[in-house]
């Protein structure tokens, strides 16, 4: 790990979709963002769709025809890899707080084991929006001989102030939930109304003035509680649902490490913007989203700058868009088009970089 | 893009490229020109444009795009980063085409310009004759809907080129998709220069 701590065995849990073909060249590493998993596409046992099902599929925007999709759950997360509910094999018992600090790098490290367990040499891209386009970034600083390409999506090179803020309010609010109890509440109650706070706040940052005015407005709900801070209007239930059913799905001590390993991630780490890219082949593609105020698109452009001073073969395109951050995985009709043409050139090989002479 | 020219300021644009070359095209539409140069002359393209359309066009061609304003979308290149930084028909759309111009000549080595000439003798014939603002095949515009922000004729330029100290290493002038060689500034619909500082 980055931190100098030692992790014993790692369990990462990972879907593919597609075939890989015999040179191996069509394998596309997809990356999840903070609360998502493996589960990128198709349907799962209980039926429920990928959180990207719309762009990765059949003759859809990431074609699973052509290509060999592989998404797996982070380092540190709570569905299926190894995070901090996991056992302690020294203790017998959950890792709790002492699991490591786990960083993006971390992550992407972890990743590199799978895609060498595949045999995959090099990728055709690397895929991902917010945390999913930060570990993009890491595959093209640290790993770029294992990438053709890469496409950050409404992500940053290093989280600010009120990106930290944001993640620090969700962390203050589990850890003031009594039931965190230092990180040790397994088997026991979990903090859920600290996490579904948590999720609160995140889903706030997630949306734009424009959408939730567009989905809630100032309706009120037709069964209002007698209490006087009941959820009265429609986007108080809504947070309110949000947060309760994210506790269901989601290991609070994960939430902790995964938004410190957001806040931590910085691409340039003492380089220069100049520097940071240097060299690098792969072709990228940056997208961001205007009505994005969490990554806001001068961050994407942050990113552009850095591809133009390193002379990279790199194209910037701001989407339209009302959603706000979850703009990348729902406004994805223009995403899925640009995503799709931009993979097929890097694939068919006739993009920019092959007149050189 | 305008293309009254019918593709000659293409031609003529390639013609001063050398093979290989790293271009920037400034305002790049769809990318028919890179596309072009990439096939005849193999240049490693860069595209600068805003049209969300035009971006995807060229992102589906392969092209490298940026969709950024020309007119603060230079400043974050290191100097020389380019051999051409193309203005085709762009030039006289942009904000501050003096900043413009400055920042393409600090950015590329060369600086492909090309305008319709507001003096050609169909402006000034309709402007005399009819009183109003010209119409013609390479200013196609009405004033209320016209995306260019400036107004120059091919003299202006080659005075603004002196006073600037920008050298001019080649000219073309056309007219009607041919080239025009005499009294370019009233028989020249478009003119087009290769400049160096």
């Amino acid at each position: 790990m980055e931190s100098g701590e030692k992790l014993g065995q790692v369990t990462l849990t990972y879907e593919t979709y597609g075939e890989l073909n015999a040179q191996k060249s069509n394998a596309v590493l997809v990356l999840h963002a903070l609360s998502g998993d493996a589960h990128a596409a198709g349907l799962d046992k209980e039926g429920v769709a990928g959180w990207w099902d719309n762009i990765i599929g059949l003759g859809k925007g990431i074609d699973t025809n052509k290509y060999f999709v592989v998404c797996s759950n982070v380092l540190g997360g709570c569905r299926g890899s190894t995070g901090p509910k996991s056992i302690d094999p020294k203790t017998g018992k959950p890792f709790g707080a002492n699991f490591p600090l786990v960083t993006i790098g971390d992550m992407v490290q972890a990743q590199i084991r799978l895609i060498d367990h595949l045999g995959i040499e090099k990728l055709l891209s690397v895929i991902g929006g917010s945390m999913g386009g930060m570990q993009a970034l890491q595959w093209m600083v640290a790993h770029p001989n294992r990438i053709r390409s890469a496409i950050p999506i409404a992500t940053t090179l290093k989280h600010n102030p009120q990106q930290i803020a944001f993640d620090e309010v969700g962390r203050q609010a589990i850890m003031a939930d009594p039931d965190w109890k230092g990180g040790n509440y397994y088997g026991g109650k979990v903090p859920a109304r600290g996490l579904a706070v948590a999720r609160m706040i995140g889903h706030i940052t997630y949306m734009s003035d424009a959408s939730m005015a567009e989905k809630f407005g100032r309706r009120t709900r037709e069964n209002k509680e007698p209490f006087k801070f009941g959820a009265d209007f429609e986007v108080e239930g809504y947070l309110r649902y949000r947060g309760d059913n994210f506790v269901k799905r989601f290991d609070a001590n994960s939430y902790l490490y995964i938004t410190k390993a957001l806040d931590l991630f910085n691409i340039l780490n003492g380089h220069q913007l100049s520097d940071v890219f240097k060299g690098l082949k792969a072709k990228v593609l940056v997208l961001s989203f205007k009505s994005d105020w969490l990554y806001p698109s001068y961050q994407s452009q942050e990113i552009v700058k850095a591809c133009k001073l390193a002379g990279m073969d790199a194209s910037y395109c701001e989407l339209n868009s009302t959603y706000g951050h979850d703009a990348f995985l729902l406004e994805t009709q223009q995403e899925t088009h640009l995503i799709g043409n931009f993979l097929k050139t890097v694939a068919n090989g006739n993009g920019n970089g092959d007149h050189k002479p | 893009m305008n293309n009254s020219t019918g593709g000659i300021d293409r031609v003529a644009i390639a013609s001063w490229i050398e093979n290989g070359a790293s271009v920037l095209d400034l305002g790049c539409g769809d990318g028919a020109l890179l596309l072009t140069l990439v096939k005849d002359k193999l240049i490693r393209p860069q595209g600068i444009e805003l049209s969300d359309q035009a971006i995807r066009s060229c992102v589906a061609a392969g092209l490298s795009v940026f969709q950024q304003d020309i007119d603060t979308g230079l400043a974050e290149y290191a100097d020389k980063s380019f051999d051409f930084v193309i203005l085709n028909q762009t030039f006289q759309q942009v904000k501050q085409p003096d900043y413009v111009l400055r920042e393409a000549l600090r950015v590329g080595k060369k600086v492909v310009v090309g305008f319709p000439n507001f003096c050609y003798v169909t402006d000034r014939l309709q402007i005399f004759f009819r009183g109003k603002v010209p119409v013609t095949s390479s200013l196609p515009y009405q004033w209320f809907d016209t995306p260019n922000l400036h107004f120059l004729s091919i003299a202006d330029f080659t005075d603004y080129c002196r006073k600037r100290k920008i050298k001019i290493e080649h000219a073309y002038f056309f007219a009607k998709n041919r080239r025009v060689r005499l009294l370019p500034n009233l028989r020249g619909e478009i003119g087009l220069f290769l400049l160096s500082k």
